[in-house]
C-alpha cells in the first residue's frame, strides 16, 4: 500500500485497529522471551557478575533512542516537503517515546555504574551525550506544547527535528573530543574481547523486543493524538455553534 | 544588496540608539563575571586556571539574554510582515539581522572581554586567546540562536522556550572556544587544532541557520 493512501487518518486508523492486537501479542512475546533468555540463559559475567543483565535494557535503549529520533527526522521531511497529514502526528508521538528511553538508558547507565565504576555518574563522552540529546528531546517536547495549533506546531517541530539532526553527530564528536582532552581516570572501560553468542543473542532479542514495544506504543499514541485532534475540532466547532 | 545595506544599517540604527538596549548584554556580561568570583572566593591563581571558562560562560549568557530581541520588536510593530512579503530572500534578510544583531551584542562583548580578563587575573597570552576564540566564535552563537529566535518570536509564552531549544546546540562552540582559549593559555594541545575546528562551526551555523531560522518564521507567520 503506498503511502499516499495513509495520508487518510480514517484509514490509518482502521489499519492501526487491525494491527495492533497482533503486534501487542508479538511485544509480549518477544519481550518474554527476551527477559526469559536475558536473566536464565545468558551466563553471568567472570568480572562483573550479574549486574551485566542490565546491559540487556540499556542498550537496545540507547538503539532505539537514537532511531527514534532518526524516525522523526524522517517524519519532518515529510511534514515540510510532502506536508503528509500523518507525519507530524509520527513526530509528535515518537518524542515523549525518544525521550523515555533515552532516559532508560540513562537511568540503566547510571545504575549499572554504580557497582561498576564506583560512582552513579561520570563525565564519559558517550553518558554527555546520550545527557544532551535527552536535553534535545525535552526542547523538542517543550516546543509542542508551546504552541496551541498543531499544524504550525508540527512544521516548528520538524525544523527543530532537522536542526538537531545536524548537530547531534557534531555534539557527539565535540563530546569525545573534550573527553579526550580532559582524559577521565576512573572509568573501566567494558571493551574487551568480542561479545559471546551467549550475551548476543539475548541483546538481539531484547533490542527486537524494545523495538516492537516502540512500534507498539507509537503507534497508539498516533491514533490517540488524531483522536485527541477530532476531539479538539468538534469542540471548536461546537464553541463557533453556540456562539453563533 | 541594497536592500539588505538598508536593513543592516536600520537595525544597527536601533540598537544603538535609545530603547535599543545594545550595551545590556555587556552590562549583564560584567555581572556575571564580578559574581563568579563571589561564589568561588577571591583565589586569584584558581580564576586564572579558570577565567576563560567563565569568560565564555558569560558571554554565552549574555549573548543567549539578548536573542529574543532579534525578532520580537519587528514582529510587535509589523515590519516583520513587511520584510516577509519583500521581494529579497528572506534567508538573506534573516543574515543580514544576525550580522546586525551581532555586531550590537557580539562584538561588545568581544571588545569587553580583555578587560574583563584583567580583573580574572589572566596573563596576557590567554586574554588575547579569549578574544580571538569570542571573535571566531560568538557569530556561531548568534547564528544558531537565529533558529530559536525564529521559533519562539510568534509565541506568547516564548520566554524560557528560546534557551531551553539553543543551548544543546551551543555546547560544540563552547567545547572548543575554551579549548582553544586554555590552549593558548599553556595547555599540552596546541592552539591551532580547536581554533580551526572552532571556524568551521561559525562557518557551518551561518549557513545553517539563516535557511532555518527562514524556515521557522515561514511556517510560524503563516
Amino acid at each position: 500500500m503506498p503511502l499516499i493512501d495513509l495520508a487518510n487518518p480514517s484509514r490509518f486508523l482502521a489499519l492501526v485497529g487491525k494491527m495492533l492486537p497482533w503486534l501487542v501479542a508479538a511485544t509480549l512475546v518477544a519481550l518474554a522471551a527476551g527477559l526469559w533468555q536475558a536473566l536464565f540463559v545468558a551466563p553471568d559475567d567472570y568480572q562483573q557478575g550479574a549486574t551485566v543483565k542490565i546491559m540487556f535494557v540499556h542498550v537496545p535503549s540507547a538503539w532505539l533512542a537514537m532511531a527514534i529520533w532518526a524516525l522523526m527526522s524522517i517524519a519532518a521531511l515529510g511534514t515540510l516537503a510532502w506536508r503528509h497529514p500523518l507525519a507530524d502526528v509520527a513526530a509528535k508521538a515518537a518524542a515523549p517515546l525518544g525521550a523515555g528511553f533515552t532516559f532508560l538508558c540513562l537511568l540503566t547507565g547510571s545504575l549499572w555504574g554504580r557497582p561498576m565504576w564506583g560512582t552513579y555518574w561520570v563525565w564519559d563522552a558517550r553518558l554527555t551525550s546520550v545527557l544532551v540529546m535527552f536535553l534535545m528531546y525535552l526542547g523538542l517536547i517543550a516546543l509542542w506544547r508551546t504552541v496551541e495549533d498543531p499544524s504550525r506546531a508540527g512544521r516548528a517541530a520538524a525544523i527543530l527535528t532537522l536542526v538537531g539532526a545536524i548537530n547531534l553527530p557534531i555534539i557527539k564528536f565535540s563530546v569525545d573530543w573534550w573527553n579526550t582532552l580532559h582524559q577521565p581516570a576512573s572509568v573501566v572501560r567494558v571493551g574487551g574481547p568480542a561479545i559471546h553468542p551467549s550475551i548476543l543473542v539475548p541483546l538481539l532479542t531484547m533490542a527486537l523486543a524494545l523495538t516492537l514495544l516502540f512500534a507498539t506504543l507509537h503507534l497508539a499514541a498516533m491514533r490517540n493524538e488524531i483522536l485527541r485532534r477530532r476531539v479538539r475540532t468538534m469542540q471548536m466547532l461546537a464553541a463557533q455553534g453556540a456562539s453563533a | 544588496m541594497i536592500s539588505l545595506k538598508a536593513l543592516l544599517i536600520r537595525d544597527v540604527r536601533i540598537a544603538v540608539r535609545i530603547g535599543g538596549g545594545a550595551l545590556m548584554g555587556v552590562l549583564f556580561f560584567l555581572s556575571i563575571v564580578t559574581l563568579t568570583p563571589f561564589a568561588l572566593g577571591p583565589d586569584l591563581k584558581l580564576l586564572a586556571r579558570i577565567g576563560p571558562a567563565i569568560l565564555w560562560i558569560g558571554a554565552l549568557l549574555a549573548s543567549l539574554l539578548a536573542l529574543d530581541r532579534l525578532f520580537a520588536a519587528d514582529h510587535e510593530d509589523g515590519s516583520l510582515d513587511l520584510i516577509l512579503m519583500g521581494r529579497a530572500p528572506l534567508e538573506l534578510v534573516v543574515a543580514a539581522k544576525a550580522l546586525a544583531h551581532w555586531l550590537t551584542t557580539g562584538l561588545p562583548l568581544v571588545i569587553a572581554s580583555p578587560i574583563l580578563g584583567l580583573i580574572l587575573n589572566l596573563d596576557a597570552n590567554a586574554i588575547a586567546a579569549v578574544a580571538a576564540t569570542l571573535l571566531v566564535g560568538t557569530p556561531a552563537l548568534t547564528y544558531m540562536g537565529t533558529i530559536g529566535a525564529a521559533l519562539a518570536v510568534t509565541l506568547r509564552r516564548g520566554g524560557l522556550l528560546l534557551p531551553v531549544l539553543v543551548l544543546p546546540l551551543t555546547i560544540p562552540v563552547l567545547i572548543f572556544g575554551v579549548a582553544a582559549a586554555n590552549a593558548a593559555a599553556g595547555g599540552t594541545v596546541s592552539f591551532a587544532a580547536p581554533f580551526t575546528i572552532l571556524c568551521a562551526l561559525t562557518l557551518m551555523s551561518i549557513v545553517v541557520g539563516p535557511f532555518a531560522a527562514a524556515a521557522a518564521l515561514r511556517a510560524g507567520m503563516e
